[in-house]
């Protein structure tokens, strides 16, 4: 009898074509009044030597049916999954939804990013990043640098001028033409020994092609016992190289600033091949900064001793520098805010520089 | 400053070429600009021998020739009238560029007729404006090249001009004799002798002159010297020649000679017509109101303090900057007043801002001009004078005396080690300065009177680095202020600058940086526009005030796009704005628009648009960002340039904002020209409070065992309710329970009457200790129905 059970239920099962089915043969074998349970119910019944030839067998066959119904539920599962499968399907090629408004990535301006290439660089040498005013007083920005009243100088720096109201007899304040009055601020308020940078707008009334009436400077001023100017030349090589990733030799010429002496223009060698600029190699020349040892005056200005300090002072364009390094044609359009160009030659809001993963 | 290569080799004897001679210009710190040389683009014309000149068969003014050139005779048809047999030509074989005519030349047919070439002109080479005829020369060989016959025969027409930047400090560069020294230092040939003049006069100068007491210290010396009998007029060619290349009109030789002599020493001189000055010329400070029409014909007023020089008549010249018309010398004069005079560069400097005029002479002046050459260049001028325009020569008259400030400095020779970083023998630091004209006594180094610039011991380090070329300059390492890893040197704010520009633009903005300046228009719409920040001198209108906030440009930024097509746009921008225009009157903002939509129609149906909610929820996620403190209050009442009832300011209390999000006002938007809406945030990271606790621990993690329980609840109340008040209210139920209260959903009007709506929140329990029990749950839900509804004036919604 237990062999027709086994025979009649496995074949059912294995025949059974939907879950429910299959539930109504668990119920009908080995639920509370399944066959198979009343069976086992009538093994009281019995001889124990029947009992123990026909228990085993029992529950053999009810672990045999479980199983069966287990796997036969699992391959029914199977099946409708598949089933399903075939008609589930999506047009992959349509484009995929934005993010929290929907529109195209953000960008970081490209002053932003030199910014931070610049700071990156020249904190690994001890250079601290001061800033300042950008309406400057004309001590500052002129007479603090040796820059007096009279200097030819100070004309052909077509300075900004503020308004000054009827009365105030006060020499007109300025939009600082340079970063280097911050230079003053920080010796004044840090004295020797100094490292800083000092990033910002600067400001000259002159407007063309290739000038616009605002512009970025990074400025640099080191001061110690003994910074030579070959000290300038090796931090200026060192963060050129760093700042284009690849190796960059500068040269200097002799030049004049009122605030630097000896003073020098610097270039970076560079080709020219092709209408395009390529740094680090070639035997061409560009000149991109302005340099040279601190002037006494200078020193005296910001409260520091000449006799005891002395150090170098360097001034580039950020623009300049981006402009070169990205391959960007034209500074106007820096502040154009011209979205497409925001989009082109901005970068992305992950891209931090760090000197570990080159800037 | 320009000059020709010819000029400089008056003064240095070189073997070297224009090239090698710019190059180390530039080297030395006198950068040039520009080298022009005209001898390059007449390369390729070569001289040719007429053999025969024919009428052409089919025109009568045409000639057939047959040309010996460098490529054998060749036939060419020439129209000029004096081409014939027998002399020697320029020609242009095919493939020359003749740049008069902007042709290339090609073998072509005239009239049937071939021809090979062409034979030129003066003008079609730009040589000169001459095109009677073509050029005869009265010697050269067939084939040699036309520019090397030039530099031979006639060196001036190719003359190569170079063109350098001088640098304030280099007043002595400003003559062509202080070049030529340099060069001459740097070992790049000789210097010449000075030229020298002595002349004695023959009879008193009728003109005297004097100096005001008042002036002196204005106008220490001025000498003159009058010349009877000259006779004026075009000045030789080699003058005329030296003058037109660097870019003056010859106007007549006494004219001419004191160009030259601005140039070629750096010495400006004014001459008068003696017959018309009347009287004794007077060196005085201006008592301001004269009136005098100068050699540039224009009317000028003195100010006060302003050096003049006047005769018995009136005021003639304005000293040091331009001399007067009345007195000026023309063809006609026969006697002539030679001024040779120094003045204080400040006072010229002044007056020359004041008077605002632009002339060789203030430029010099200014900068500084040798005071130990006044009288030397009066004299020099004067034996000019008597060889190009002939004359008598008076005896001087002087008054002052040259203003010759002795200067020494002791050279230290190991500075150019410590300071530049460049070894230099001593001896050959003390040669370079010795053939600058500095004279060495023991370490003391006198300064020659042509270098005020030099003031101290720095400046004879920078003579000696410059003369050794900065270009054999090694680098040397800098070590760090001490070993290690370098410490962190940005400052809290300017890294809460660069969190809040990342995390912008990882919201999808894309930042802009727009000019500090705006218009006043647009200034005034956001509270600015005043006359404290403004520019005296602004490059527009568009550009006149400093901005009160970024959102006006953003706005234009904004406008221009839109022009461009570019409707749905998120911008912003991190910079200063201003407050006022005292130095320090500003404050770092950040601001963010959006406008259009939030993105171009899409499949999915998601795109809409943008909202204060947008603006809302991006400031805060860089509020938090930015370490702001996680409560704040939302409060109402911003600046006018807000939409009144659709902004809030993110507040510390009511006096303490740390940012404004929202709506534009209509009107603004209108004024800026922008028809779609706007919602913009601005923030001022500075006021947002540093954290107190500066460590790097966190606040333990408390995490409750025992699941939390929410409860949802809704309620109907008037329109004006705020979110807030509800919130609010329900989490002062139970302040230890309550762990957090959400609003899900909010309904307006319908069912509920066209001033109520009806806000759903949801209540979180956090359970502390042990499992809540139904009844505290219940009383936790009274308490929140109660508080709620008497805050806010609703009902629980059944």
């Amino acid at each position: 009898m237990m062999d027709d059970l086994r025979t009649k239920y496995l074949s059912q099962i294995d025949t059974a074509s939907t879950e429910a089915a299959l539930e109504d043969l668990r119920l009908a074998a080995i639920g509370k009044k399944g066959e198979v349970s009343l069976a086992m119910r009538s093994l009281g019944k019995m001889t124990p030597e029947e009992r123990q030839i026909e228990g085993p067998r029992l529950n053999a066959l009810k672990d045999e049916i479980t199983s069966a119904i287990a796997a036969k539920k699992a391959a029914l599962e199977d099946a409708a999954l598949e089933e399903r499968l075939r008609h589930e399907w999506l047009d992959v090629t349509l484009p995929g939804r934005g993010g929290a408004r929907g529109v195209a990535e953000g960008s970081v301006h490209p002053v932003s990013q030199v910014w931070e290439e610049c700071t990156a660089i020249f904190a690994d040498m001890g250079f601290r990043v001061a800033e300042g005013p950008q309406v400057e007083s004309d001590w500052y920005n002129f007479d603090a640098l040796n820059i007096p009243d009279h200097h030819p100088a100070r004309g052909e720096m077509d300075t900004f001028y503020m308004h000054r109201a009827a009365g105030d007899d006060r020499p007109p304040h300025v939009l600082r033409t340079h970063t280097s009055p911050v230079q003053i601020r920080s010796m004044q308020e840090h004295g020797a020994p100094l490292r800083i940078i000092c990033p910002g707008r600067v400001y000259r009334a002159d407007f063309d092609q290739t000038h616009t009436p605002m512009f970025h400077q990074v400025e640099g001023l080191a001061i110690g016992r003994d910074i030579s100017m070959a000290n300038l030349k090796w931090v200026l090589e060192e963060f050129f190289t760093a700042f284009f990733g690849t190796k960059v030799r500068t040269r200097f010429r002799a030049s004049h600033f009122p605030f630097t002496e000896p003073s020098a223009e610097v270039d970076i060698q560079c080709s020219f091949e092709g209408g395009t600029v390529k740094v680090g190699e070639g035997d061409g020349w560009l000149e991109v900064l302005g340099s040279g040892m601190v002037h006494p005056h200078v020193l005296r200005a910001g409260g520091i001793d000449p006799d005891e300090w002395q150090g170098f002072a360097f001034g580039m364009g950020i623009d300049r520098i981006a402009m070169l390094k990205y391959g960007i044609p034209d500074l106007r359009a820096f502040f154009d805010s011209d979205l497409r160009w925001l989009r082109h030659y901005g970068f992305s809001a992950l891209q931090v520089p760090t000197l570990r993963a080159g800037v | 400053m320009k000059f020709t290569l010819s000029w400089l080799r008056d003064h240095l004897e070189t073997e070297a070429g224009v090239d090698e001679i710019a190059e180390t210009l530039t080297d030395l710190g006198l950068e040039v600009e520009e080298v022009t040389d005209p001898a390059a683009r007449l390369h390729d014309f070569t001289l040719g021998f007429v053999e025969s000149a024919e009428k052409h068969p089919d025109a009568d003014r045409l000639k057939v020739c047959q040309v010996a050139t460098d490529a054998g005779v060749k036939q060419i048809i020439c129209g000029a009238p004096n081409a014939r047999a027998g002399i020697t030509v320029v020609v242009a074989r095919p493939g020359t560029y003749v740049p008069g005519i902007d042709t290339t030349i090609q073998v072509g047919k005239i009239r049937g007729v071939e021809s090979h070439g062409m034979m030129a002109s003066e003008r079609e080479m730009e040589l000169s404006d001459e095109h009677s005829g073509i050029i005869e020369l009265p010697s050269g060989e067939v084939g040699q090249r036309f520019s090397d016959w030039l530099a031979t025969n006639d060196p001036t027409r190719i003359d190569p001009v170079i063109e350098i930047a001088i640098t304030p400090n280099r007043q002595d560069a400003l003559g062509v004799r202080g070049i030529a020294r340099d060069l001459a230092a740097r070992g790049l040939g000789t210097l010449k002798p000075a030229p020298e003049a002595r002349i004695e006069g023959s009879f008193p100068c009728p003109i005297g002159v004097t100096i005001d007491d008042d002036a002196l210290s204005h106008a220490p010396h001025f000498a003159g010297r009058l010349i009877r009998g000259v006779t004026n007029g075009p000045s030789p060619a080699w003058l005329q020649a030296r003058l037109k290349a660097i870019g003056l009109r010859p106007i007549s030789a006494l004219v001419d000679i004191t160009n030259f002599f601005t140039f070629d020493r750096n010495r400006p001189l004014h001459v008068f017509d003696a017959v018309k000055v009347t009287g004794d010329l007077r060196v005085h400070l201006a008592r301001g109101g004269e009136t005098l029409e100068a050699l540039d014909e224009r009317s000028y007023t003195f100010p006060e303090g302003a050096l003049a020089i006047s005769d018995d008549r009136g005021v003639e010249s304005i000293a040091g900057i331009m001399g007067g018309a009345p007195s000026g010398v023309s063809d006609e004069t026969t006697d002539v007043f030679v001024e040779s005079a120094w003045w204080d560069l400040v006072t010229i400097a002044r007056t020359g801002r004041a008077m605002k005029i632009h002339s060789d002479a203030r430029y010099r002046f200014e900068r500084g001009v040798d005071p130990a050459f006044t009288r030397p260049g009066l004299d020099l001028a004067t034996q000019m004078i008597l060889d190009l325009c002939g004359g008598e020569a008076s005896e001087a008259v002087e008054a002052g005396a040259p203003a010759i400030e002795e200067r020494s400095y002791r050279l230290d020779t190991t500075r150019v080690q410590s300071l530049v970083g460049m070894e230099i023998a001593p001896d050959a630091q003390r040669k370079t300065l010795e053939s600058l004209g500095f004279k060495l006594d023991g370490d003391m180094a006198h300064v020659p009177t042509w270098r005020r610039d030099v003031q101290g011991e720095a400046d004879l380090v920078e003579e000696v680095a410059r003369m050794a070329s900065l270009t054999h300059l090694a680098p040397q390492p800098m070590p760090r202020e001490r070993p290690g890893v370098p410490a962190p040197i940005l400052t809290t704010g300017q890294k809460a600058e660069q969190t809040a520009r990342r995390t912008c633009a990882a919201l999808g903005y894309n930042e802009v940086v727009s000019y500090s300046f705006i218009d006043k228009a647009a200034a005034a719409l956001f509270a600015g526009g005043n006359d404290a920040s403004m520019l005296e001198n602004p490059i527009s209108s568009e550009m006149s005030h400093l901005r009160p906030s970024l959102l006006p440009g953003l706005l234009q930024a904004a406008t221009r796009n839109m022009k461009r097509g570019q409707p749905d746009l998120a911008l912003f921008e991190v910079g200063t704005v201003f407050s006022g225009g005292e130095p320090g009157e500003q404050a770092v903002q950040m601001a963010g628009i959006l406008t259009g939509r939030t993105g171009p129609k899409d499949v999915h149906g998601s795109a809409r648009a943008v909202d204060l909610f947008d603006a809302k929820a991006d400031l805060l996620a860089i509020l938090g960002g930015l370490n702001a403190p996680a409560k704040t209050q939302i409060l109402r009442g911003g600046e006018g340039w807000w939409h009144p009832g659709r902004h809030g300011r993110v507040c510390l209390g009511p006096k303490k904002t740390l940012a404004v999000f929202g709506e534009l006002h209509p009107r603004i938007l209108r004024a800026m020209g922008i028809r779609t809406g706007a919602v913009a945030f601005t923030i001022w990271p500075d006021e947002i409070p540093v954290p107190r606790n500066q460590g790097h621990a966190r606040a333990p993690l408390e995490l409750a065992d025992l699941q939390a329980v929410e409860r949802d609840f809704a309620f109907v109340v008037d329109a004006d309710v705020e979110a807030a008040t509800i919130v609010n209210a329900a989490q002062g139920a139970d302040k230890a329970l309550i762990d957090d209260v959400r609003v899900f959903d909010q309904f307006v009007g319908g069912a509920l009457g066209e001033d109520k709506k009806s806000l759903a929140i949801t209540v979180r329990l956090q359970p502390r200790g042990e499992t809540l029990t139904d009844a505290q749950i219940e009383a936790v839900a009274k308490a929140v129905v109660a508080k709620v509804e008497k805050a806010s004036g609703g009902t629980l919604r059944g």
